[in-house]
């Protein structure tokens, strides 16, 4: 579906300022999406207590649950994916950048001595 | 593409999107630089801290004058985490409330503005007070911003969110002030669009400080 194509339901809305190429989710898929959040909070929080938490996947298992969390409310609950595609490389560009950097300071600091 | 309504129109963009949600935009985007520096500042020390308390160590002496506890309170972070994520979808259905006023299947509390506005800040504030209460203990325990990197690196992070997070509670107060006194409607759903995008923004980088700072030890 291109922009020519969409028309939101509610004439009142500005669409065109707006940048929506679609129909936001209902209210029932919000429901379903804070579910989601919900659950995957609640097992990042319980592994922290179980042994898994000494496992070297302790680690991955965690940052994977966290970026689908961040996913899920980008795309969904900021709209990113139903939105103009500026808005999406006004978001990911500077997020790229950022996770690179993070990367970049962690590699540069990770040999330097621990204080005794 | 579909006409905009007269009274909701912007003046001509060289894009056709509205200048103010570009702004937002562009200024997330920056935002997420901001938190990305202070997140690898925290990870950058991380472990380097020569005196206690420590984040999910206990420490003894003599890095600290008595027995201390790992510092970090996950009951206390995981209920406010879940209260910031919960208050996102207030947030949304407030936003879906004004975009669909009057319409079939948003009657009652699905349609009302008020009620959502009100539920988001009042999370808001509650997430602050679990914060509040945690840099309370936090000092009472001997951990301040002075007294080792951790105590620096982590309530400069957190602190700097719990700022956006304030910022993000006045911002929506002004919005339910506007709903009291006018009531917002369809042809304010871009008024409304934009704080939502903030406070999203505010929920998902907390997201990612609650996994690297409070989870992983």
């Amino acid at each position: 579906m291109n922009d020519e194509d969409f028309k939101h339901t509610n004439p009142e809305i500005d669409i065109h300022a707006m940048g929506e190429m679609h129909e936001h989710p209902t209210w029932r898929e919000y429901k379903w999406v804070a579910l989601i959040l919900t659950l995957i909070t609640v097992v990042e929080v319980w592994v922290y207590y179980t042994p898994f938490a000494q496992s070297t996947m302790f680690v991955p298992a965690l940052l994977l649950m966290s970026a689908v969390k961040f996913a899920i409310v980008v795309l969904f609950y900021m709209h990113l994916k139903y939105d103009h595609k500026l808005f999406k490389a006004l978001f990911t560009g500077p997020l790229i950048i950022a996770m690179c950097t993070l990367i970049a300071l962690l590699f540069l600091f990770s040999n330097h001595p621990k204080p005794v | 593409m579909s006409t905009a309504v007269a009274s909701h129109a912007h003046p001509p963009t060289s894009t056709g999107l509205d200048h103010r949600k570009i702004a937002i935009w562009a200024f997330i985007g920056s935002e997420c630089m901001l938190f990305a520096s202070l997140i690898s500042t925290y990870l950058v020390y991380k472990g380097r801290s020569v005196v206690g308390p420590f984040p999910h160590e206990a420490c003894d002496p003599p890095k600290c004058a008595t027995h201390l506890n790992a510092i970090l309170n996950i009951p206390v972070t995981s209920f406010s985490t879940f209260v910031l994520l919960m208050s996102s979808l207030a947030m949304v259905l407030a936003l879906a409330a004004v975009e669909n006023r009057g319409k079939p299947g948003y009657e009652g509390i699905l349609g009302s503005s008020k009620t959502w506005l009100i539920a988001t800040i009042v999370m808001g504030i509650t997430f602050l007070g679990c914060q509040a209460y945690e840099f309370t203990s936090f000092v009472h325990e001997g951990l301040t911003i002075r007294t080792n990197l951790f105590g620096s690196s982590f309530f400069t992070l957190t602190g700097f969110h719990g700022a956006h997070v304030s910022a993000g509670v006045l911002w929506l107060a002004t919005l339910l002030a506007i709903d009291i006194k006018r009531g917002l409607g369809p042809k304010d759903a871009l008024l409304v669009d934009i704080c939502a995008l903030y406070w999203h923004f505010v929920d998902v980088v907390w997201i990612a400080i609650f996994t690297l700072v409070y989870l992983i030890k």
